[in-house]
């Protein structure tokens, strides 16, 4: 048994009190959770604390808050591990972002999280009547779902996510992660009608800004940014959806503009997002982003010799990381389900070298997942 | 006053499933659940779902391994139903998006589960339940035009108009605190088990008999409450659940001296006998000094191929890493029997009806039977699906031919008082938590795998005085949003409740007959108690004991070997 200080913070609507934190002193082993400590506060000292909590095993979703800062599912932190990250050896907990809260750690996920999933048609929508069996489909795109299936809408990428920030209408990181739930099930009839809804809607899979805070935040391995990835890749380059927020295009131009330079070149970017410096849909986003140009050069931001003549070129390296991209056959699936872990592909090797030792089986015969 | 044709209280797998049905059946519905549906607890049923789908496999072979499994206390006609319409139903999640495994033929595959004779599991690598539950959550979304639901609401009361008949609800809105009745045709209970009487427990938060005791209060029978299914592996400490498929994808059990001690007890089938079974076996090694000094056996899962661990049971990966420290796939996890489900509940028909006309019970809650004295693995997820949608439909087919009822604004009355006086309570009673804590530890160790006659009377008399105490225990939260404590206070009065009447079934059943095993009675009567215990509410004296028979229709009795 050790003693942990879980700071919490309290907000109760109805002392029209502003939000304040409070200490409770706890006595648990450290391997107990934050939750474990949440409780024992809540049984020994003040019944009144207010957490949603429910299976204690990280698979109900409900005990969504921050720790440290930190979206995270208070079952699914350990003390010891907690207060490795807590300035002054005190554990912080409060509710989490974006999401407006209704008493202490309780936040209205109604108002926020579940606006979002609606949003993206969430049911299978299949074509025609249902089959007298059951579908037949690839063992691989069960496996491949199964990844967004393991998410548990407890709203720790809502959380934190950045773009939401910024744009409160951003369809978000679980809804689009739910969204390839569908677009990546064989079953569903309408994949492409989703894929263009989601493209052209300007909150939509081109709003994210790739910060990879839902990706740490996620306590399933849901990834829901490499899903976003993935449904751009699916509308972008299976589909080729040219929407209209010029997600696509502006993709296309990054990977291209990179490929050349090796280092981003900022004046050839824009241009190209929109088909080249003489495309019709490029002249009015080049005139009006004049205004910006002149004033970055007045404040020298930018010299003309550096915005016109972009002097660095692709290295071998980075021609060497296109070329191994662009020769492997199939595209990289961020997926954990389908791929595995990396460490398993090491372990597998290393198991496979000691086979071949014994004269068994040689490393190039092995699947080519190693 | 909100008026529906059906209200279902509960929102996991039964309660969703018949809130489809009826509505599909053309009835107006509503749903509330004092969670968010999709934290119920049937998220925490990992394994899989039963059917005999396979052209090789029968529905017979799965009702007689069920019949056989519940030690022959399950009624045959609703294991028949249960089996019958397995295939279809497991077809009818396929069909609304449950992105079942496939084998390599891009069908469904099964793998296999304990107590089968074939392998007849279907899954979603271990997330089986959370896959269901989120599918139908789907579902619910979709036919938000029939179905309203009321999240975050917590019944206190079923309501009955002059004659008895069950004609709605009254419920607190936890957000605001606000008191509703709620009119309705016919009103189903589906709000889950009642684990949380016991600790530790594999079982959630939520799970504290809210429904058992609700229809019981109003006066219908429960049935078979004495058969509490101990899981064989949970972790010691905190009760976290390891699926039966980790056993299912191969793995053994060893006791400290490194014997695979479940051939001495099932030779053939092994680590895949039935729960109570493996349980009593694993339990006789721990008091026989043969456990770990944890009290605990070893579940060893490195049997299984790596790769197949990662791809079909990757959650309880994650969670031998996060709540015991272990990399299952590379060394053993230490794992003991735990409180995992109750056989018993509210006594029903074949169609969820009970004794109370208008009120209908499914899934964990309702005790149909087709358990008997043990559940087993994956029935519990076919058990909430199909009387789920049975119970919907008839209860939509009740409706239909009858007017709206006018429940009494008195109901509503007497739980505000109800709570009102909970809220006025004085201060220095014992703590709520306190109470639940002692009730759990008691009924964990008198009331658990092996019982005696004299532990079950202190178990008794010491829920009557907790009961006592519970009326006077001490609240902090006086407020109206998210008052959590209230319900906590209103829920150990449910949860007391029940374990009385566990412990009253337990002490009655003089015999040892599935997860019932009376060290004073070792071996199955069949003469004398093939046959349902039910309790009936007897003033403030405790539960009133009456029989009803097993329904045969072709499997006698038989030694039960595995």
């Amino acid at each position: 048994m050790a003693d942990y200080i879980l700071r919490l913070r309290r907000y109760s609507p109805e002392t029209g009190d502003a939000p304040y934190w409070e200490d409770f002193q706890v006595d648990l082993d450290g391997h107990r959770s934050v939750l474990d400590g949440i409780l024992q506060a809540k049984d020994r000292t003040d019944a009144s604390i207010g957490i949603r909590c429910s299976c204690r095993a990280a698979i109900c979703g409900s005990c969504g808050v921050r720790i440290n800062g930190k979206p995270r599912l208070a079952c699914h932190m350990h003390l010891d591990k907690a207060v490795e990250d807590a300035p002054d050896g005190v554990i912080s907990v409060e509710p989490m972002g974006n999401m407006p809260v209704i008493k202490d750690l309780i936040v209205d996920m109604d108002a926020v999280h579940w606006k979002k999933i609606q949003r993206v048609t969430p049911w299978l929508l299949p074509d025609g009547p249902d089959p007298e069996q059951e579908h037949i489909v690839a063992p691989e795109s069960m496996i491949d779902v199964t990844q967004t299936m393991a998410c548990i809408q407890c709203g720790a990428c809502v959380s934190d996510c950045l773009s939401m920030e910024v744009d409160p209408l951003f369809i978000g990181p679980a809804a689009l992660a739910k969204a390839y739930r569908f677009v990546g099930d064989p079953r569903d009839g309408q994949r492409y009608e989703r894929l263009k809804d989601l493209s052209e809607d300007p909150h939509g899979i081109y709003d994210c800004t790739h910060c990879f805070n839902c990706i740490e935040a996620c306590p399933k391995g849901v990834a829901p940014m490499s899903q976003i990835m993935r449904l751009r890749r699916i509308a972008g380059s299976d589909h080729e959806i040219d929407d209209r927020n010029n997600g696509h295009r502006h993709e296309k131009a990054f990977v291209k503009n990179i490929e050349r330079n090796g280092l981003l070149h900022e004046a050839d970017l824009l241009p190209d997002s929109y088909g080249g410096k003489f495309h019709p849909r490029a002249i009015p986003v080049l005139t009006s982003s004049l205004p910006v140009v002149l004033a970055a050069l007045m404040r020298g931001k930018v010299t003309p010799k550096k915005a016109l003549l972009h002097q660095h070129k692709a290295s071998d390296d980075v021609k060497r990381i296109y070329k191994h991209v662009h020769d492997k056959e199939k595209r990289y699936e961020l997926n954990l389900y389908v791929a595995g872990e990396e460490e398993d592909a090491g372990d597998e090797a290393g198991e496979a070298v000691q086979a071949s030792a014994a004269g068994s089986q040689l490393p190039e015969e092995r699947s080519p997942n190693t | 006053m909100p008026a529906h044709d059906v209200l279902i209280i509960g929102a996991g797998l039964a309660g969703q499933r018949a809130a489809l049905a009826a509505a599909e059946a053309g009835a107006s519905v509503a749903i509330m659940s004092k969670v968010h549906p999709v934290r119920s607890h049937s998220n925490a049923a990992a394994g899989g779902i039963n059917a005999a789908l396979n052209p090789d496999d029968s529905w017979e072979s799965h009702a007689f391994d069920t019949v056989k499994g519940s030690d022959y206390l399950g009624d045959q006609d609703a294991i028949e139903i249960m089996c019958r319409e397995a295939p279809g139903e497991v077809l009818w999640l396929e069909h609304r998006g449950v992105t079942f495994h496939r084998n390599g033929e891009g069908k469904l595959g099964t793998r296999a589960f304990g107590g089968a004779s074939a392998a007849r599991t279907y899954y979603v690598a271990d997330i089986t339940g959370q896959a269901l539950l989120h599918v139908l959550y789907e579902q619910l979304m979709k036919a938000h035009a029939q179905v309203d639901r009321y999240e975050e609401w917590f019944v206190t009361a079923l309501v009955q108009d002059d004659e008895g008949d069950c004609c709605g609800a009254v419920a607190r809105n936890i957000r605001d605190g606000s008191m509703g009745l709620f009119a309705a045709k016919a009103v189903i209970q589906a709000s889950g088990g009642a684990g949380q009487c016991f600790k530790p427990t594999t079982n959630a938060l939520i799970c504290t008999g809210d429904g058992i005791a609700q229809s019981f209060r109003v006066g219908a029978p429960l049935m078979d409450m004495e058969m509490i299914q101990y899981h064989p592996t949970t972790l010691a400490g905190n009760g976290i659940l390891i699926t039966e498929g980790a056993r299912g994808e191969g793995a053994h059990l060893y006791n400290a001296e490194g014997e695979r001690f479940m051939e001495k007890y099932a030779p053939n089938k092994m680590e895949l006998a039935s729960r109570d079974v493996v349980s009593r076996s694993e339990q006789t090694e721990i008091n026989e000094g043969r456990g770990f000094p944890d009290g605990t056996v070893a579940l060893d899962i490195t049997k299984v191929p790596r790769k197949r661990t990662l791809e079909a049971l990757r959650e309880i990966v994650n969670i031998g890493r996060d709540f015991a420290g272990v990399d299952i796939t590379r060394e053993p996890i230490h794992i003991k029997p735990g409180c995992h489900y109750i056989m018993g509940g509210v006594k029903t028909d074949i169609w969820g009806a009970t004794n109370i006309p208008g009120l209908y019970a499914a899934g964990e809650v309702a005790c149909v039977s087709v358990h008997g004295g043990n559940r087993l693995g994956a029935n519990s997820l076919l058990d909430t699906l199909i009387f789920g949608r049975r119970s919907g439909e008839h209860a939509a087919q009740r409706a239909a031919g009858m007017a709206m009822p006018q429940p009494s604004e008195a109901a509503l009355a007497n739980e505000r008082q109800m709570i009102d006086r909970i809220i006025a309570r004085e201060a220095g009673g014992r703590r709520i938590s306190e109470i639940k804590d002692e009730l759990g530890e008691m009924m964990n160790e008198k009331c658990a795998v092996f019982r005696t006659q004299e532990g079950l009377t202190e178990a008794r008399s010491t829920i009557r005085r907790l009961m006592e105490e519970a009326s006077v225990a001490a609240i902090d939260d006086r407020g109206t949003v998210f008052n959590q404590d209230v319900l906590g206070a209103i829920e150990l009065g449910y949860m007391l409740e029940v374990a009385e009447c566990i412990v009253m079934g337990a002490l009655e059943r003089k015999e040892s007959r599935g997860a019932q095993f009376r060290l004073d009675y070792p071996q199955r009567d069949d003469g004398a108690w093939l046959k349902h215990i039910n309790l009936s509410p007897n003033g403030g004296e405790g539960p009133r004991i009456s029989y009803s028979p097993v329904t045969m229709t072709q499997w006698e009795p038989q030694e039960r070997t595995y």
